[in-house]
Protein backbone atom coordinates (compact mmCIF):
# COMPACT_ATOMS: atom_id res chain seq x y z
CA UNK A 1 0.00 0.00 0.00
CA UNK A 2 1.11 3.52 -0.76
CA UNK A 3 1.62 5.09 2.64
CA UNK A 4 2.93 8.51 3.52
CA UNK A 5 6.27 6.85 4.14
CA UNK A 6 6.56 5.62 0.55
CA UNK A 7 6.59 9.19 -0.72
CA UNK A 8 7.24 12.42 1.15
CA UNK A 9 4.17 13.94 2.78
CA UNK A 10 3.00 16.96 0.75
CA UNK A 11 0.51 19.47 2.16
CA UNK A 12 -0.73 22.10 -0.25
CA UNK A 13 -3.44 24.66 -0.92
CA UNK A 14 -5.70 25.06 -3.93
CA UNK A 15 -7.95 27.92 -4.98
CA UNK A 16 -10.43 28.27 -7.82
CA UNK A 17 -9.96 32.03 -7.74
CA UNK A 18 -13.28 32.58 -5.99
CA UNK A 19 -14.19 36.27 -5.93
CA UNK A 20 -13.48 37.62 -2.45
CA UNK A 21 -15.46 40.29 -0.57
CA UNK A 22 -14.47 43.47 1.18
CA UNK A 23 -15.04 43.96 4.92
CA UNK A 24 -18.69 44.89 4.27
CA UNK A 25 -19.36 41.76 2.27
CA UNK A 26 -19.37 43.41 -1.17
CA UNK A 27 -17.69 41.42 -3.95
CA UNK A 28 -14.32 42.78 -5.04
CA UNK A 29 -13.39 43.29 -8.68
CA UNK A 30 -11.84 40.47 -10.71
CA UNK A 31 -8.60 42.46 -10.84
CA UNK A 32 -8.44 42.90 -7.05
CA UNK A 33 -9.34 39.23 -6.50
CA UNK A 34 -6.42 38.22 -8.73
CA UNK A 35 -3.97 40.56 -6.99
CA UNK A 36 -5.15 39.13 -3.67
CA UNK A 37 -4.44 35.60 -4.89
CA UNK A 38 -0.85 36.58 -5.62
CA UNK A 39 -0.55 37.74 -2.00
CA UNK A 40 -2.12 34.48 -0.81
CA UNK A 41 0.46 32.48 -2.76
CA UNK A 42 3.32 34.54 -1.34
CA UNK A 43 2.01 34.05 2.20
CA UNK A 44 1.59 30.32 1.63
CA UNK A 45 5.30 30.11 0.72
CA UNK A 46 6.38 32.08 3.77
CA UNK A 47 4.44 29.85 6.21
CA UNK A 48 5.79 26.61 4.77
CA UNK A 49 2.96 25.34 2.56
CA UNK A 50 4.34 22.78 0.07
CA UNK A 51 2.15 23.51 -2.95
CA UNK A 52 -0.07 26.30 -4.26
CA UNK A 53 -2.51 25.31 -7.00
CA UNK A 54 -4.98 27.33 -9.05
CA UNK A 55 -7.98 25.72 -10.72
CA UNK A 56 -8.94 27.08 -14.12
CA UNK A 57 -12.45 28.57 -14.22
CA UNK A 58 -14.18 30.95 -16.59
CA UNK A 59 -17.12 32.50 -14.75
CA UNK A 60 -17.97 35.80 -13.12
CA UNK A 61 -17.64 34.31 -9.64
CA UNK A 62 -14.45 32.35 -10.50
CA UNK A 63 -12.50 34.67 -12.83
CA UNK A 64 -9.24 32.69 -12.74
CA UNK A 65 -9.02 31.74 -16.41
CA UNK A 66 -5.27 32.25 -16.83
CA UNK A 67 -3.88 30.45 -13.79
CA UNK A 68 -0.34 30.18 -15.16
CA UNK A 69 0.04 33.98 -15.39
CA UNK A 70 -0.88 34.33 -11.71
CA UNK A 71 1.45 31.46 -10.83
CA UNK A 72 4.26 33.25 -12.70
CA UNK A 73 3.75 36.31 -10.52
CA UNK A 74 3.83 34.17 -7.39
CA UNK A 75 6.91 32.33 -8.66
CA UNK A 76 8.81 35.60 -8.97
CA UNK A 77 8.20 36.40 -5.29
CA UNK A 78 8.68 32.99 -3.68
CA UNK A 79 11.53 30.55 -3.08
CA UNK A 80 10.34 27.16 -2.07
CA UNK A 81 6.66 26.49 -2.68
CA UNK A 82 5.72 24.31 -5.65
CA UNK A 83 3.28 25.92 -8.06
CA UNK A 84 0.75 24.42 -10.43
CA UNK A 85 -2.77 23.99 -11.67
CA UNK A 86 -5.69 22.41 -9.84
CA UNK A 87 -6.83 21.62 -12.50
CA UNK A 88 -5.98 22.53 -16.08
CA UNK A 89 -8.97 21.62 -18.24
CA UNK A 90 -6.85 19.87 -20.85
CA UNK A 91 -9.85 18.69 -22.92
CA UNK A 92 -10.57 22.26 -24.06
CA UNK A 93 -6.97 23.46 -24.19
CA UNK A 94 -4.07 22.86 -26.55
CA UNK A 95 -1.57 20.44 -24.97
CA UNK A 96 1.29 22.21 -26.76
CA UNK A 97 0.32 25.53 -25.16
CA UNK A 98 -0.20 23.94 -21.75
CA UNK A 99 3.25 22.41 -21.98
CA UNK A 100 4.75 25.74 -23.08
CA UNK A 101 3.05 27.73 -20.33
CA UNK A 102 4.05 25.33 -17.55
CA UNK A 103 7.58 24.79 -18.83
CA UNK A 104 7.85 28.59 -18.80
CA UNK A 105 6.57 28.59 -15.21
CA UNK A 106 9.11 25.86 -14.47
CA UNK A 107 11.85 28.16 -15.82
CA UNK A 108 10.68 31.23 -13.86
CA UNK A 109 10.32 29.27 -10.63
CA UNK A 110 13.54 27.32 -10.92
CA UNK A 111 11.89 23.92 -11.36
CA UNK A 112 8.87 24.29 -9.08
CA UNK A 113 6.10 23.79 -11.67
CA UNK A 114 3.54 20.99 -11.68
CA UNK A 115 0.40 20.32 -13.67
CA UNK A 116 -2.81 18.60 -12.64
CA UNK A 117 -4.76 17.67 -15.75
CA UNK A 118 -8.54 17.40 -15.68
CA UNK A 119 -11.12 16.13 -18.11
CA UNK A 120 -13.95 18.57 -17.64
CA UNK A 121 -14.61 19.89 -14.16
CA UNK A 122 -15.18 23.42 -15.42
CA UNK A 123 -17.63 22.85 -18.24
CA UNK A 124 -17.70 26.54 -19.16
CA UNK A 125 -14.45 26.22 -21.10
CA UNK A 126 -15.96 23.93 -23.75
CA UNK A 127 -18.34 26.37 -25.48
CA UNK A 128 -15.89 29.22 -24.83
CA UNK A 129 -13.18 27.55 -26.90
CA UNK A 130 -15.49 25.94 -29.44
CA UNK A 131 -15.54 22.38 -28.14
CA UNK A 132 -18.52 20.10 -27.78
CA UNK A 133 -18.96 18.89 -24.23
CA UNK A 134 -20.15 15.52 -25.55
CA UNK A 135 -16.64 14.92 -26.90
CA UNK A 136 -14.86 15.37 -23.56
CA UNK A 137 -13.80 11.75 -23.28
CA UNK A 138 -12.12 11.56 -26.68
CA UNK A 139 -10.65 15.05 -26.28
CA UNK A 140 -9.12 14.19 -22.93
CA UNK A 141 -7.75 10.84 -24.02
CA UNK A 142 -6.05 12.24 -27.13
CA UNK A 143 -4.75 15.35 -25.45
CA UNK A 144 -3.39 13.40 -22.50
CA UNK A 145 -1.62 11.19 -24.99
CA UNK A 146 -0.04 14.22 -26.69
CA UNK A 147 0.85 15.80 -23.35
CA UNK A 148 2.69 12.62 -22.33
CA UNK A 149 4.67 12.81 -25.61
CA UNK A 150 5.51 16.48 -25.04
CA UNK A 151 6.83 15.70 -21.54
CA UNK A 152 9.33 13.24 -23.01
CA UNK A 153 11.02 16.23 -24.66
CA UNK A 154 11.56 17.36 -28.22
CA UNK A 155 11.44 16.50 -31.03
CA UNK A 156 7.79 15.45 -30.90
CA UNK A 157 5.96 13.46 -33.53
CA UNK A 158 2.26 12.89 -32.96
CA UNK A 159 -1.00 12.65 -34.81
CA UNK A 160 -4.63 12.49 -33.77
CA UNK A 161 -8.10 13.74 -34.59
CA UNK A 162 -8.47 16.64 -32.20
CA UNK A 163 -5.42 18.67 -33.14
CA UNK A 164 -3.01 19.27 -36.02
CA UNK A 165 -0.27 16.63 -36.28
CA UNK A 166 3.31 17.32 -35.19
CA UNK A 167 6.31 15.98 -37.08
CA UNK A 168 9.74 16.16 -35.46
CA UNK A 169 8.57 19.35 -33.85
CA UNK A 170 10.80 21.20 -31.42
CA UNK A 171 8.50 22.49 -28.65
CA UNK A 172 10.06 25.16 -26.45
CA UNK A 173 11.05 26.10 -23.82
CA UNK A 174 12.85 22.86 -23.02
CA UNK A 175 12.66 21.99 -19.34
CA UNK A 176 15.83 22.21 -17.32
CA UNK A 177 15.49 19.04 -15.28
CA UNK A 178 13.32 16.71 -17.35
CA UNK A 179 9.54 16.47 -17.19
CA UNK A 180 7.75 18.40 -14.45
CA UNK A 181 5.44 16.39 -12.18
CA UNK A 182 2.11 15.71 -13.86
CA UNK A 183 -1.05 14.47 -12.19
CA UNK A 184 -4.48 13.55 -13.39
CA UNK A 185 -7.37 14.90 -11.34
CA UNK A 186 -10.11 12.30 -10.90
CA UNK A 187 -13.58 13.03 -9.58
CA UNK A 188 -15.00 9.53 -9.79
CA UNK A 189 -14.21 8.08 -13.19
CA UNK A 190 -12.46 4.70 -12.99
CA UNK A 191 -11.27 5.12 -16.58
CA UNK A 192 -9.40 8.26 -15.55
CA UNK A 193 -7.63 6.30 -12.80
CA UNK A 194 -6.49 3.70 -15.30
CA UNK A 195 -5.54 6.43 -17.76
CA UNK A 196 -3.28 8.10 -15.17
CA UNK A 197 -1.51 4.79 -14.59
CA UNK A 198 -1.18 4.09 -18.31
CA UNK A 199 0.66 7.38 -18.89
CA UNK A 200 2.61 7.23 -15.66
CA UNK A 201 0.96 10.29 -14.15
CA UNK A 202 0.23 10.61 -10.46
CA UNK A 203 -3.33 10.43 -9.17
CA UNK A 204 -5.14 13.36 -7.57
CA UNK A 205 -8.51 12.39 -6.10
CA UNK A 206 -10.97 15.29 -5.99
CA UNK A 207 -13.24 14.46 -3.05
CA UNK A 208 -15.75 17.27 -2.79
CA UNK A 209 -18.74 15.54 -1.23
CA UNK A 210 -19.65 12.35 0.59
CA UNK A 211 -17.47 9.85 2.36
CA UNK A 212 -13.72 9.98 1.59
CA UNK A 213 -13.51 6.24 2.31
CA UNK A 214 -15.42 5.41 -0.85
CA UNK A 215 -12.36 6.53 -2.82
CA UNK A 216 -10.12 3.92 -1.18
CA UNK A 217 -10.75 1.34 -3.94
CA UNK A 218 -9.38 3.86 -6.44
CA UNK A 219 -5.98 3.65 -4.75
CA UNK A 220 -6.10 -0.12 -5.20
CA UNK A 221 -7.14 0.27 -8.82
CA UNK A 222 -4.32 2.76 -9.43
CA UNK A 223 -1.69 0.44 -7.95
CA UNK A 224 -3.00 -2.57 -9.83
CA UNK A 225 -3.05 -0.57 -13.07
CA UNK A 226 0.50 0.74 -12.53
CA UNK A 227 1.69 -2.83 -12.11
CA UNK A 228 -0.30 -3.91 -15.16
CA UNK A 229 1.41 -1.26 -17.29
CA UNK A 230 4.82 -2.05 -15.81
CA UNK A 231 5.23 1.32 -14.15
CA UNK A 232 6.79 2.13 -10.77
CA UNK A 233 4.64 3.16 -7.80
CA UNK A 234 3.47 6.78 -8.01
CA UNK A 235 2.06 9.23 -5.47
CA UNK A 236 -1.64 9.66 -4.72
CA UNK A 237 -3.08 12.97 -3.56
CA UNK A 238 -6.41 14.17 -2.20
CA UNK A 239 -8.06 17.51 -2.95
CA UNK A 240 -10.96 18.59 -0.73
CA UNK A 241 -12.63 21.88 0.22
CA UNK A 242 -12.48 23.48 3.63
CA UNK A 243 -11.83 26.47 5.83
CA UNK A 244 -9.72 27.02 8.94
CA UNK A 245 -10.20 29.60 11.69
CA UNK A 246 -9.21 29.90 15.35
CA UNK A 247 -12.00 27.66 16.62
CA UNK A 248 -14.44 25.13 15.14
CA UNK A 249 -17.35 27.46 15.86
CA UNK A 250 -15.70 30.40 14.14
CA UNK A 251 -14.65 28.38 11.09
CA UNK A 252 -18.18 26.98 10.68
CA UNK A 253 -19.82 30.37 11.19
CA UNK A 254 -17.59 31.92 8.53
CA UNK A 255 -17.78 29.09 6.03
CA UNK A 256 -21.40 27.85 6.16
CA UNK A 257 -23.19 30.96 4.80
CA UNK A 258 -20.69 31.23 1.95
CA UNK A 259 -20.89 27.51 1.18
CA UNK A 260 -24.69 27.65 1.17
CA UNK A 261 -24.68 30.59 -1.21
CA UNK A 262 -22.06 29.22 -3.59
CA UNK A 263 -23.45 25.67 -3.77
CA UNK A 264 -27.03 26.97 -4.10
CA UNK A 265 -25.89 29.07 -7.03
CA UNK A 266 -23.98 26.20 -8.62
CA UNK A 267 -26.96 23.88 -8.09
CA UNK A 268 -29.03 25.95 -10.51
CA UNK A 269 -26.70 25.12 -13.37
CA UNK A 270 -25.34 21.74 -12.36
CA UNK A 271 -28.26 19.88 -10.83
CA UNK A 272 -26.75 19.58 -7.35
CA UNK A 273 -29.05 19.59 -4.36
CA UNK A 274 -29.04 22.73 -2.23
CA UNK A 275 -27.18 21.87 1.00
CA UNK A 276 -29.01 21.86 4.33
CA UNK A 277 -27.46 22.56 7.72
CA UNK A 278 -27.83 18.83 8.43
CA UNK A 279 -26.01 17.82 5.24
CA UNK A 280 -23.31 20.41 6.02
CA UNK A 281 -22.84 19.06 9.55
CA UNK A 282 -22.43 15.60 8.04
CA UNK A 283 -19.87 16.85 5.49
CA UNK A 284 -17.68 18.50 8.14
CA UNK A 285 -17.78 15.37 10.33
CA UNK A 286 -15.54 12.31 10.00
CA UNK A 287 -17.74 10.77 7.27
CA UNK A 288 -17.81 13.88 5.10
CA UNK A 289 -15.60 15.59 2.54
CA UNK A 290 -15.24 19.08 4.04
CA UNK A 291 -12.30 20.16 6.26
CA UNK A 292 -13.83 22.98 8.28
CA UNK A 293 -12.72 23.86 11.79
CA UNK A 294 -9.85 24.72 14.08
CA UNK A 295 -6.30 23.74 13.08
CA UNK A 296 -6.51 20.69 15.35
CA UNK A 297 -9.83 19.49 13.87
CA UNK A 298 -8.61 19.87 10.31
CA UNK A 299 -5.22 18.27 11.06
CA UNK A 300 -6.88 15.26 12.71
CA UNK A 301 -9.15 14.73 9.72
CA UNK A 302 -6.30 14.97 7.20
CA UNK A 303 -4.18 12.61 9.27
CA UNK A 304 -7.04 10.11 9.47
CA UNK A 305 -7.92 10.17 5.78
CA UNK A 306 -4.52 10.10 4.07
CA UNK A 307 -3.52 6.61 5.28
CA UNK A 308 -7.08 5.33 4.69
CA UNK A 309 -6.81 6.42 1.07
CA UNK A 310 -3.22 5.32 0.52
CA UNK A 311 -2.35 8.96 -0.16
CA UNK A 312 0.74 10.99 0.72
CA UNK A 313 -0.53 14.37 -0.36
CA UNK A 314 -3.40 16.63 0.69
CA UNK A 315 -4.39 19.87 -1.02
CA UNK A 316 -6.95 21.95 0.85
CA UNK A 317 -9.22 23.89 -1.48
CA UNK A 318 -9.62 27.05 0.60
CA UNK A 319 -11.35 30.33 -0.40
CA UNK A 320 -15.06 29.71 -0.66
CA UNK A 321 -16.46 32.62 -2.67
CA UNK A 322 -17.42 35.70 -0.67
CA UNK A 323 -14.99 35.21 2.22
CA UNK A 324 -12.82 38.24 2.87
CA UNK A 325 -9.13 38.48 2.02
CA UNK A 326 -8.38 38.82 5.72
CA UNK A 327 -10.11 35.51 6.54
CA UNK A 328 -8.34 33.77 3.68
CA UNK A 329 -4.96 35.02 4.86
CA UNK A 330 -5.75 33.78 8.38
CA UNK A 331 -6.76 30.43 6.92
CA UNK A 332 -3.45 30.17 5.03
CA UNK A 333 -1.40 31.19 8.02
CA UNK A 334 -3.11 28.68 10.33
CA UNK A 335 -2.70 25.96 7.71
CA UNK A 336 1.02 26.62 7.34
CA UNK A 337 1.94 27.30 10.95
CA UNK A 338 -0.35 24.86 12.78
CA UNK A 339 -2.11 22.32 10.56
CA UNK A 340 0.94 21.24 8.55
CA UNK A 341 3.26 20.68 11.53
CA UNK A 342 0.45 18.87 13.38
CA UNK A 343 -0.30 16.53 10.46
CA UNK A 344 3.43 15.77 10.15
CA UNK A 345 3.50 15.00 13.85
CA UNK A 346 0.40 12.79 13.71
CA UNK A 347 1.68 10.83 10.72
CA UNK A 348 5.24 10.94 12.08
CA UNK B 1 -43.34 -2.29 -25.57
CA UNK B 2 -42.74 -5.98 -24.92
CA UNK B 3 -45.92 -7.32 -23.36
CA UNK B 4 -44.43 -10.13 -21.32
CA UNK B 5 -40.89 -10.33 -20.13
CA UNK B 6 -39.83 -13.71 -18.75
CA UNK B 7 -37.92 -13.35 -15.53
CA UNK B 8 -36.06 -16.15 -13.83
CA UNK B 9 -37.90 -16.73 -10.57
CA UNK B 10 -35.33 -16.16 -7.82
CA UNK B 11 -33.07 -13.27 -8.65
CA UNK B 12 -33.10 -11.84 -12.14
CA UNK B 13 -29.70 -11.56 -13.78
CA UNK B 14 -28.44 -8.03 -14.31
CA UNK B 15 -26.29 -6.60 -17.09
CA UNK B 16 -24.79 -3.18 -16.36
CA UNK B 17 -23.93 -1.28 -19.52
CA UNK B 18 -21.31 1.29 -18.66
CA UNK B 19 -18.24 0.91 -16.44
CA UNK B 20 -17.90 4.54 -15.37
CA UNK B 21 -18.54 5.93 -11.91
CA UNK B 22 -22.26 5.16 -12.07
CA UNK B 23 -22.03 1.69 -13.63
CA UNK B 24 -19.38 0.46 -11.21
CA UNK B 25 -21.24 1.80 -8.16
CA UNK B 26 -24.44 0.13 -9.34
CA UNK B 27 -22.71 -3.17 -10.07
CA UNK B 28 -21.23 -3.26 -6.56
CA UNK B 29 -24.52 -2.77 -4.75
CA UNK B 30 -26.28 -5.25 -7.04
CA UNK B 31 -23.61 -7.91 -6.31
CA UNK B 32 -23.97 -7.16 -2.59
CA UNK B 33 -27.73 -7.65 -2.92
CA UNK B 34 -27.10 -11.18 -4.17
CA UNK B 35 -27.73 -10.70 -7.87
CA UNK B 36 -25.83 -12.29 -10.73
CA UNK B 37 -24.21 -9.24 -12.34
CA UNK B 38 -22.16 -8.71 -15.47
CA UNK B 39 -20.68 -5.41 -16.58
CA UNK B 40 -19.84 -4.16 -20.05
CA UNK B 41 -18.38 -1.05 -21.62
CA UNK B 42 -18.15 -0.34 -25.32
CA UNK B 43 -15.85 -2.91 -26.90
CA UNK B 44 -13.55 -5.57 -25.55
CA UNK B 45 -14.15 -6.59 -21.89
CA UNK B 46 -10.37 -6.84 -21.54
CA UNK B 47 -10.38 -3.03 -21.45
CA UNK B 48 -12.38 -2.98 -18.23
CA UNK B 49 -10.91 -6.14 -16.69
CA UNK B 50 -8.84 -4.21 -14.13
CA UNK B 51 -11.71 -1.91 -13.23
CA UNK B 52 -14.05 -4.87 -12.76
CA UNK B 53 -11.50 -6.86 -10.76
CA UNK B 54 -10.82 -4.06 -8.28
CA UNK B 55 -14.00 -1.99 -8.22
CA UNK B 56 -16.74 -4.52 -8.91
CA UNK B 57 -15.52 -7.88 -7.62
CA UNK B 58 -18.15 -10.49 -8.38
CA UNK B 59 -19.42 -8.75 -11.51
CA UNK B 60 -18.10 -10.42 -14.65
CA UNK B 61 -16.77 -8.17 -17.43
CA UNK B 62 -18.32 -9.20 -20.76
CA UNK B 63 -18.97 -7.96 -24.25
CA UNK B 64 -22.18 -5.91 -24.13
CA UNK B 65 -24.10 -8.32 -26.34
CA UNK B 66 -23.10 -11.33 -24.19
CA UNK B 67 -23.94 -9.52 -20.96
CA UNK B 68 -27.37 -8.51 -22.25
CA UNK B 69 -28.19 -11.93 -23.74
CA UNK B 70 -27.53 -13.61 -20.39
CA UNK B 71 -29.58 -11.08 -18.42
CA UNK B 72 -33.16 -10.25 -17.46
CA UNK B 73 -32.54 -6.65 -16.46
CA UNK B 74 -30.28 -4.22 -18.29
CA UNK B 75 -29.02 -1.16 -16.44
CA UNK B 76 -28.28 1.67 -18.82
CA UNK B 77 -25.38 3.50 -17.16
CA UNK B 78 -23.95 5.24 -20.21
CA UNK B 79 -23.49 9.00 -20.54
CA UNK B 80 -26.77 10.42 -21.78
CA UNK B 81 -25.12 12.05 -24.76
CA UNK B 82 -24.21 8.57 -26.03
CA UNK B 83 -27.81 7.38 -25.98
CA UNK B 84 -28.64 8.72 -29.44
CA UNK B 85 -26.09 6.27 -30.87
CA UNK B 86 -27.25 3.34 -28.69
CA UNK B 87 -28.67 0.40 -30.68
CA UNK B 88 -32.20 -0.39 -29.40
CA UNK B 89 -32.07 -3.93 -30.78
CA UNK B 90 -29.36 -4.78 -28.23
CA UNK B 91 -31.89 -4.68 -25.37
CA UNK B 92 -35.00 -5.96 -27.18
CA UNK B 93 -37.35 -7.80 -24.83
CA UNK B 94 -35.46 -6.77 -21.69
CA UNK B 95 -36.38 -4.70 -18.69
CA UNK B 96 -34.20 -1.61 -18.98
CA UNK B 97 -33.47 0.47 -15.89
CA UNK B 98 -32.91 4.04 -17.01
CA UNK B 99 -30.88 5.87 -14.38
CA UNK B 100 -29.75 8.62 -16.74
CA UNK B 101 -30.64 12.29 -16.35
CA UNK B 102 -30.80 15.07 -18.86
CA UNK B 103 -29.24 18.27 -17.66
CA UNK B 104 -28.28 20.47 -20.60
CA UNK B 105 -25.64 22.57 -18.77
CA UNK B 106 -23.70 19.35 -18.13
CA UNK B 107 -24.63 17.13 -21.09
CA UNK B 108 -24.74 19.89 -23.67
CA UNK B 109 -28.01 20.36 -25.56
CA UNK B 110 -29.23 16.94 -26.73
CA UNK B 111 -31.89 17.52 -29.37
CA UNK B 112 -33.57 14.17 -28.70
CA UNK B 113 -34.22 15.16 -25.08
CA UNK B 114 -35.35 18.71 -25.76
CA UNK B 115 -39.02 17.76 -26.29
CA UNK B 116 -40.93 19.50 -23.47
CA UNK B 117 -43.87 17.12 -23.82
CA UNK B 118 -41.95 14.20 -22.35
CA UNK B 119 -39.69 13.29 -19.47
CA UNK B 120 -36.28 11.86 -20.34
CA UNK B 121 -37.31 8.27 -19.51
CA UNK B 122 -40.38 8.56 -21.73
CA UNK B 123 -38.07 9.56 -24.55
CA UNK B 124 -35.83 6.59 -23.74
CA UNK B 125 -38.91 4.32 -23.81
CA UNK B 126 -40.02 5.70 -27.19
CA UNK B 127 -36.63 4.87 -28.63
CA UNK B 128 -36.37 1.46 -26.91
CA UNK B 129 -39.84 0.52 -28.14
CA UNK B 130 -39.27 -3.23 -27.79
CA UNK B 131 -37.98 -3.01 -24.21
CA UNK B 132 -39.72 -2.22 -20.92
CA UNK B 133 -38.20 0.91 -19.42
CA UNK B 134 -38.19 1.48 -15.67
CA UNK B 135 -37.04 4.82 -14.27
CA UNK B 136 -35.09 4.30 -11.04
CA UNK B 137 -31.87 5.26 -9.24
CA UNK B 138 -31.62 8.53 -11.18
CA UNK B 139 -32.25 10.87 -8.28
CA UNK B 140 -29.61 9.57 -5.86
CA UNK B 141 -25.93 10.38 -6.33
CA UNK B 142 -23.81 7.39 -7.32
CA UNK B 143 -21.57 8.07 -4.34
CA UNK B 144 -24.55 7.92 -1.98
CA UNK B 145 -26.01 4.77 -3.51
CA UNK B 146 -23.62 2.62 -1.46
CA UNK B 147 -23.26 4.58 1.76
CA UNK B 148 -26.99 5.22 2.29
CA UNK B 149 -28.12 1.58 2.10
CA UNK B 150 -29.95 0.34 5.20
CA UNK B 151 -31.64 -2.84 6.37
CA UNK B 152 -35.44 -2.97 6.05
CA UNK B 153 -37.08 -1.31 9.03
CA UNK B 154 -34.07 0.85 9.91
CA UNK B 155 -35.31 4.21 11.20
CA UNK B 156 -33.01 6.11 8.84
CA UNK B 157 -33.76 4.02 5.74
CA UNK B 158 -34.06 6.22 2.65
CA UNK B 159 -36.64 5.89 -0.13
CA UNK B 160 -36.02 5.69 -3.86
CA UNK B 161 -38.59 6.18 -6.59
CA UNK B 162 -39.42 3.56 -9.22
CA UNK B 163 -41.62 4.42 -12.19
CA UNK B 164 -42.78 2.33 -15.12
CA UNK B 165 -45.76 1.85 -17.40
CA UNK B 166 -45.45 -1.93 -16.87
CA UNK B 167 -46.65 -3.25 -13.47
CA UNK B 168 -44.62 -6.49 -13.63
CA UNK B 169 -41.39 -4.68 -14.45
CA UNK B 170 -42.18 -2.18 -11.72
CA UNK B 171 -42.46 -5.07 -9.23
CA UNK B 172 -39.19 -6.61 -10.35
CA UNK B 173 -37.23 -3.38 -10.00
CA UNK B 174 -38.99 -2.47 -6.74
CA UNK B 175 -37.74 -5.76 -5.29
CA UNK B 176 -34.23 -4.95 -6.50
CA UNK B 177 -34.35 -1.50 -4.87
CA UNK B 178 -35.52 -3.02 -1.59
CA UNK B 179 -32.86 -5.75 -1.64
CA UNK B 180 -30.16 -3.15 -2.35
CA UNK B 181 -31.27 -1.28 0.76
CA UNK B 182 -33.97 1.32 0.14
CA UNK B 183 -37.69 1.74 0.65
CA UNK B 184 -39.64 2.06 -2.58
CA UNK B 185 -41.98 4.75 -3.81
CA UNK B 186 -43.88 3.32 -6.81
CA UNK B 187 -45.27 5.48 -9.55
CA UNK B 188 -47.29 3.69 -12.19
CA UNK B 189 -46.11 5.55 -15.26
CA UNK B 190 -42.92 6.98 -16.69
CA UNK B 191 -44.87 10.19 -17.12
CA UNK B 192 -45.40 10.37 -13.37
CA UNK B 193 -41.71 9.55 -12.92
CA UNK B 194 -40.81 12.99 -14.20
CA UNK B 195 -41.06 14.05 -10.58
CA UNK B 196 -37.67 12.31 -10.00
CA UNK B 197 -35.91 14.47 -12.58
CA UNK B 198 -33.29 17.19 -11.98
CA UNK B 199 -34.91 20.27 -10.52
CA UNK B 200 -37.69 18.17 -8.97
CA UNK B 201 -38.36 17.83 -5.24
CA UNK B 202 -36.41 14.61 -4.61
CA UNK B 203 -33.49 15.02 -7.01
CA UNK B 204 -30.22 14.77 -5.12
CA UNK B 205 -32.04 14.98 -1.79
CA UNK B 206 -31.93 12.12 0.69
CA UNK B 207 -35.46 11.55 1.93
CA UNK B 208 -37.29 8.80 3.78
CA UNK B 209 -40.56 7.23 2.65
CA UNK B 210 -42.87 9.80 4.24
CA UNK B 211 -40.83 12.78 3.09
CA UNK B 212 -40.73 11.35 -0.42
CA UNK B 213 -44.50 10.81 -0.51
CA UNK B 214 -45.12 14.32 0.77
CA UNK B 215 -42.80 15.82 -1.81
CA UNK B 216 -44.42 13.92 -4.65
CA UNK B 217 -47.95 14.74 -3.48
CA UNK B 218 -47.11 18.40 -3.15
CA UNK B 219 -45.74 18.39 -6.68
CA UNK B 220 -48.79 16.60 -8.10
CA UNK B 221 -51.14 18.98 -6.28
CA UNK B 222 -49.27 22.05 -7.51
Amino acid sequence: MNTPSTFPLVLGLDTFGDVTSDADGHPLSHAQTIRDIVEQGVLADSVGVDYFGIGEHHTDDFPLSAADVVLGAIAARTQKIRLGSAVTVLSSDDPVRVFQRYSTLDAISGGRAEVILGRGSSVDSFPLFGYNLSDYEELFEEKTNLFAELLKGSPVTWQGRTRAALTNQDVVPHTEHGPFPTWIGVGGSPQSVVRAARYGFSLMLAIIGGSPARFAPFAGLFHEALEHFGRPLLPIGVHSPGHIAGTDEQAQAEFWPRYLEVISHVSKTRGFAVPSKASFDHEIGPEGALYVGSPETVAQKIAANLPALGANRFDLKYAMGGLSQEKLMTNIELYGTQVIPRVRELLG
Amino acid sequence: MASTTQISPARPRIAVLGAGHVGTAFARVAVDAGYDVSIAASGDPERIALIAQILTPGAAPRWAVDAVTASDIVVLAIPLHRFAAFDPSLVRGKIVIDLMNYWAPIDGVQTMFEDPRYGSSEIVQHRLADSTVVKAFNHIGYHELESERREPGSPDRRALGVASDDPAALDTVATLVDRIGYDVIRLDSLRAGRVFEPGGPVFGVLVNYEEFEDAVERRVAA
